[in-house]
C-alpha cells in the first residue's frame, strides 16, 4: 500500500502537467434494441491506472471494443491527446498507441510464442530477434516465458503473458487489460501488479477491467463504474470499500456465499477415487502426471490449487476421460472402475465435467445454446432429448435450455443465441447450469469463475456448495485462491504434475498453500524454465 | 498500397441467403462478356446456353441424367466438408464404384435375373466406400493430408479403369474398341418413363439421398456430431465423439454415394463401361456442394444448375460453334463467384495506403515506427 501511495503522488503531478490521454464523451452503441453502451463518459489521464468496473453485460467489453476499433460507435466522441479521432480498426488503434490484452486470447496453438508475437507486428522482424526482445521484456517486467514454446502446450496463465508481452512490444501509451488476474495465483498477481506499477511510473496509462474489488482498490487510481450500459459513478476506489463498489456495480448488496453444514468426517461414501494416477506428457511441453492420489466423499467440496501450467489441464483430461488411463482402477466414480472408460461412459456413471476453456471446449462457439446443451447430455438424457432412432427433439432441448437460462440467470440478447454471442461470464453460467441441471453425483470443474463478475461468481460457488451438501462429490480446480477458500472443505495443491494431500480448510492458510504451490514440499523437482526466467 | 480483408462485425443474414443467386447473376454477366469477346451476340449465346435446353421434354430428361451423379456425389461431399474432411477424390470413388458395380454383368454375363440390378448397386456402393476408406484410414492412422491422398487416388482409379477396359474386360466382339460388353437387360437401370425420355432411376436415388442426408444432418444426433466435430474438434472430444470414427463415417458415406452414382451412370445412362464414361462429375460435384451451401436440399437445385452448364455447353457447341471448353469456364466462374460472394459477406475490402500520405494519423504512425 505504501508503494501505491508514493506512485499516486507522482501521478497527480504528471496528470497536472501533461493532461488527459484519452477523453470519451457520450459514446453509444446499440445492438438491435439493446443499448450496450449509453452515453458513456470516460477520461484517462497520463500515467494512471484506471479501473473499469461492472457486472457481466454492463457494457465493459463493448466500450473497450470501441476504443480498440473492433466496433464502431453509433454516436459520441473519442479524443486522443486532445484531438478528436475515429478509430475504425485495431490496426489504427495500435498506430495511435492503444494496446489491448483480451480476456479470450487470440493465439495460434500450433505456433510458438515468438511466432505468435511476430504475427501481430507490422514489420518483418526476424523471429530470433523478436524472441530475444520478448525474452528481455519478460525478464524486465517479471513475466516468465519461454518464447520458443508451443502455445498449444501452454496454460492459460502463460498464454496471457504472451499477450501482455505482445502488447508491450508495440510500446503503447494506453494499455487495456481485460480481467488480467483471473487466472493468476496471488504471487503471480503480485508480480503483475509490480509490472503494471512500473509501467505507470514510466508514464503509461492503463485501463484495467476487473471484478476483483480488492485488487482494484489496491492498484487503481480512479474507477469508472458501468451498470446496464450507463456510467453510474466515477470514483476513487481507495476511498471506497469493496462492499460500496460492489453496490455500485450490482445496484444492491452482493450475496455472500455460505458454507453451511460441513459434512461429517469419514462416514460418507467415497464418490471420486483417484489412485496412483500417472500420465506421460502428451506433447513436448506437457506436464506428466506423477502418482496422484485423491479421494472425494459424498457431501464434500475439494479444491485443487496450483500455479497455471502445473498439470491441472492434464489432470482434468485424465479424470474426465478425454484421455484414457492404462489402469482401470486409477480413476473410480461411485465405486466403479472408470480408468478405461471414455467421457460418455463416465457421464453415465453420474459424473459431470466443466472444462477451463468455454468457447471451443465446453461449448461449440457457432452453435445455439440449445444445441450446446446437447453437447454434454445427449447420452445421459437420451430419453428426454432424443427419439429411439436418434432424432433430436428440438422442443425438449429448447425447453431445457430455457430452464437452465432461468435457473442461472443467464443474460442473452436473443431467444436462442449462438454460444459465441454470450459474454464469458454468462456462457460460463450456462455451462455450469447445464451440468447442475442433471444433479450429478460427481461434479468436476476447472476454473469455475474465470472472468465471471462478483454476483455471478457467488451464484456459481453457492450452487457448487449446495450440490455437494445434497450428497454429491465436488472437485474444483482453480487458480483463484480466494475462491477455493470460500468453497472448499479441503484444499490440495498441484505442483509439477504431483498433488499434495488435501489440507482441511480449518488448518489451511494462504501461506501454507502458497508454499506448496511454489513446490516447497520435498521431493518436488522445480519448474526449471520458470525459475530461470523469473 | 495493399488490400486487406477485414472481418465484418455482423454478417447480413439476407445476403447469406442471396449469395448463391448473386453468384449466378455475376456468372451470367461474366458469361455475356466472354461471348461478346468471342464475337457472338451475348444474348443469343446465353439463350442457347441456358434457356434452349429447357424447352423440350427430352432435354429435361437429359438434365436429370446429368444432374443425378452430380447430386448424389455432392450430397456425400456435404457430409465430408461439414465434418471438416476434405475429400477431393470423389471422382476416383465414382470410377471404382462403376467398376465394382459392373463385375456381375461383365464377368458373369450368364447370371441373369431380378437380383442382378440390386446387387450391382450394392457392389457399386461398397466399392466406392472401400475406395473412400483408403484416405480415411491414412488420415486416422498416419495423420496424412486427405486432400492429397484422395486426389492422388483419382489418378490411380482412372489408370486402373483404362487398363481394365483395354485389357481383361475388353469386349472380345467389340472390334478392339476400349469398352466392355453391352450390359444385358437385367443389368440396365430402367428409365423413369420410357415414353418421354432417358432419365433413369439414378435421379430418384439422388433425390432420396438428398432428403435422407438432409434429415440426418438437420435433425439427428449423428448430424449434430458431424457439425460439432467439423466446427470445434475440441468440443467434440468433450462431448465424447470420436474424431477417427467420424473421418471414416464421412468418407464411407461420400465414397458410397459416389460409388452408387458411378454404377447408376454406367448401368442407367450408358449400358457398358467405357473409359470416357465420366466427364469429371466427381470434381464438378465439389462446385455443386458449395453452390448448394453444403445443404443437401440446396444441392439438388445447384446440381440441376451445373447439369445445365453441361447441356448448354453441348447446345452452344452445335448452334454457335464455340469450344466445349466454355463449359469448364462457366463452371469455374460459378465456383469463383460463389466463394467470392461468401468471402465478401463475411469480410469487407479495405485499401491500406502507405502511412505518410494520410494527414491525420501521420504523427502517431511515425511515432510508432520510431519506437519499433
Amino acid at each position: 500500500m505504501n508503494i501505491g501511495g508514493a506512485v499516486d503522488d507522482s501521478h497527480a503531478q504528471s496528470s497536472d502537467t501533461r493532461g488527459n490521454l484519452l477523453e470519451v464523451r457520450g459514446l453509444t452503441k446499440v445492438f438491435g434494441s439493446l443499448k450496450a453502451c449509453d452515453a458513456v463518459d470516460l477520461t484517462i489521464a497520463r500515467g494512471e491506472i484506471h479501473a473499469l468496473l461492472g457486472e457481466n453485460g454492463a457494457g465493459k467489453s463493448t466500450l473497450v471494443k470501441m476504443l480498440f476499433g473492433s466496433l464502431e460507435p453509433a454516436s459520441g466522441e473519442i479524443r486522443w491527446k486532445g484531438q478528436p479521432v475515429r478509430i475504425t480498426s485495431p490496426g489504427q488503434a495500435k498506430a495511435l498507441g492503444i494496446g489491448m490484452v483480451f480476456q479470450h486470447f487470440s493465439l495460434f496453438e500450433a505456433l510458438t510464442a515468438a511466432e505468435n508475437i511476430a504475427l501481430s507486428l507490422d514489420k518483418e522482424t526476424p523471429i530470433p530477434a523478436i524472441a530475444e526482445k520478448a525474452r528481455e521484456l519478460s525478464k524486465a517486467y517479471g513475466l516468465p516465458l519461454d518464447p520458443s514454446s508451443l502455445v498449444g502446450d501452454l496454460s492459460v496463465g502463460e498464454r496471457q503473458r504472451i499477450e501482455i508481452i505482445r502488447c508491450l512490444l508495440q510500446e503503447p501509451e494506453l494499455i487495456i487489460l481485460d480481467e488480467p488476474t483471473s487466472v493468476l495465483t496471488p504471487q503471480e498477481a503480485d508480480k503483475l501488479f509490480v509490472t503494471l506499477e512500473r509501467l505507470r511510473s514510466e508514464g503509461k496509462s492503463i485501463l484495467y477491467i476487473s471484478h476483483r474489488l480488492e485488487e482494484v482498490k489496491r492498484l487503481c487510481d480512479r474507477a469508472t463504474v458501468l451498470r446496464h450500459g450507463k456510467v453510474v459513478a466515477h470514483c476513487d476506489p481507495r476511498k471506497e470499500t469493496a462492499a460500496s463498489l460492489a453496490r455500485m456495480m450490482v445496484g444492491n448488496e452482493v450475496t455472500q456465499v455460505t458454507r453451511t453444514g460441513v459434512p461429517r468426517d469419514g462416514k460418507a461414501e467415497p464418490l471420486i477415487e483417484v489412485k496412483s494416477l500417472s500420465r506421460k506428457p502428451a506433447g513436448p511441453f506437457s506436464i506428466p502426471l506423477r502418482a496422484i492420489d485423491l479421494t472425494v466423499h459424498a457431501g464434500e467440496v475439494i479444491g485443487i490449487a496450483g500455479v497455471a501450467g502445473n498439470g491441472q489441464g492434464e489432470f482434468f483430461e485424465a479424470i474426465s476421460g478425454e484421455a484414457l488411463q492404462d489402469a482401470a482402477g486409477s480413476v473410480r466414480f461411485r465405486g466403479r472402475d472408470a480408468g478405461k472408460l471414455g467421457i460418455t461412459e463416465r457421464r453415465l456413471l453420474g459424473a459431470a465435467f466443466v472444462p477451463e476453456e468455454r468457447l471451443g471446449h465446453g461449448a461449440a462457439p457457432a452453435m445455439r445454446l440449445s444445441e450446446n446443451l446437447l453437447l454434454s447430455r445427449f447420452r445421459t438424457d437420451a430419453n428426454a432429448f432424443l427419439t429411439s432412432v436418434g432424432v433430436v427433439l428440438n422442443r425438449a432441448i429448447s425447453l431445457a435450455s430455457q430452464r437452465i437460462v432461468a435457473d442461472m440467470d443467464v443474460r442473452k440478447s436473443a431467444e436462442d443465441p449462438e454460444a459465441s454471442a454470450l459474454s464469458g461470464g454468462n456462457l460460463q453460467k450456462f455451462i455450469i447450469g447445464r451440468e447442475l441441471d442433471r444433479k450429478p453425483a460427481v461434479m468436476i470443474v476447472n476454473q469455475p469463475t474465470w472472468g465471471v463478475d462478483a454476483g455471478a461468481a457467488a451464484r456459481i460457488r453457492q450452487a457448487l456448495i449446495d450440490l455437494a451438501r445434497s450428497g454429491s462429490a465436488v472437485l474444483v480446480i482453480s487458480q483463484d485462491l480466494d475462491e477455493l477458500f470460500e468453497l472448499s472443505d479441503a484444499i490440495a495443491v498441484m505442483h509439477d504434475g504431483q498433488m499434495s494431500k488435501p489440507i482441511p480448510i480449518a488448518e489451511a492458510t494462504y501461506e501454507k498453500i502458497g508454499l506448496l504451490m511454489g513446490g516447497a514440499e520435498p521431493g518436488h523437482a522445480g519448474h526449471e524454465h520458470a525459475k530461470e526466467l523469473a | 498500397m495493399r488490400i486487406e480483408l477485414v472481418r465484418r462485425p455482423q454478417t447480413s443474414a439476407l445476403f447469406s441467403i442471396l449469395s448463391p443467386f448473386l453468384a449466378l447473376v455475376l456468372t451470367l454477366i461474366a458469361g455475356a462478356i466472354l461471348f461478346a469477346i468471342l464475337g457472338k451476340n451475348p444474348l443469343t449465346a446465353l439463350y442457347y446456353y441456358f434457356i434452349d435446353p429447357l424447352r423440350e421434354v427430352w432435354s429435361l430428361h437429359e438434365l436429370a441424367v446429368k444432374a443425378a451423379p452430380l447430386i448424389l456425389i455432392a450430397v456425400g461431399l456435404s457430409v465430408c466438408y461439414l465434418s471438416n474432411n476434405w475429400n477431393i477424390g470423389a471422382e476416383g470413388q465414382f470410377i471404382i464404384g462403376a467398376i465394382t458395380g459392373s463385375i456381375l454383368p461383365v464377368m458373369f454375363p450368364t447370371f441373369q435375373n431380378f437380383l442382378v440390378l440390386p446387387l450391382m448397386m450394392l457392389m457399386g456402393i461398397a466399392g466406392g466406400a472401400a475406395y473412400g476408406a483408403i484416405p480415411a484410414w491414412l488420415k486416422v492412422r498416419f495423420n496424412t493430408n486427405e486432400i492429397l491422398t484422395s486426389l492422388m487416388l483419382v489418378y490411380v482409379a482412372q489408370l486402373f479403369l483404362d487398363w481394365l477396359i483395354r485389357g481383361p474386360w475388353r469386349n472380345p466382339k467389340g472390334f478392339n474398341f476400349p469398352e466392355t460388353v453391352t450390359f444385358h437387360d437385367w443389368a440396365v437401370l430402367p428409365a423413369i418413363s420410357y415414353e418421354s425420355g432417358r432419365a433413369h432411376w439414378g435421379f430418384i436415388f439422388a433425390l432420396v439421398a438428398a432428403v435422407v442426408v438432409w434429415f440426418m444432418l438437420s435433425r439427428t444426433l449423428k448430424g449434430f456430431e458431424v457439425k460439432v466435430l467439423g466446427q470445434s474438434p475440441r468440443a467434440g472430444r468433450f462431448a465424447g465423439f470420436s474424431r477417427g470414427r467420424m473421418v471414416f463415417f464421412a468418407f464411407l458415406v461420400s465414397g458410397g454415394l459416389a460409388g452408387l452414382a458411378g454404377i447408376a451412370e454406367v448401368s442407367g445412362a450408358i449400358g457398358q463401361l467405357r473409359p470416357s464414361f465420366t466427364t469429371g462429375y466427381g470434381f464438378t460435384a465439389i462446385i455443386v456442394a458449395f453452390l448448394g451451401r453444403l445443404n443437401p436440399l440446396g444441392i439438388v437445385a445447384s446440381g440441376l444448375i451445373l447439369a445445365l452448364t453441361y447441356l448448354g455447353g453441348e447446345a452452344a457447341q452445335i448452334s454457335l460453334g464455340v469450344s466445349d471448353k466454355v463449359v469448364r469456364a462457366f463452371q469455374g466462374m460459378i465456383l469463383f463467384f460463389v466463394l467470392a460472394c461468401d468471402t465478401l459477406i463475411h469480410y469487407r475490402v479495405r485499401l491500406v495506403r502507405p502511412a505518410p500520405k494520410e494527414p491525420a494519423p501521420a504523427a502517431a504512425a511515425e511515432a510508432s515506427h520510431g519506437n519499433a
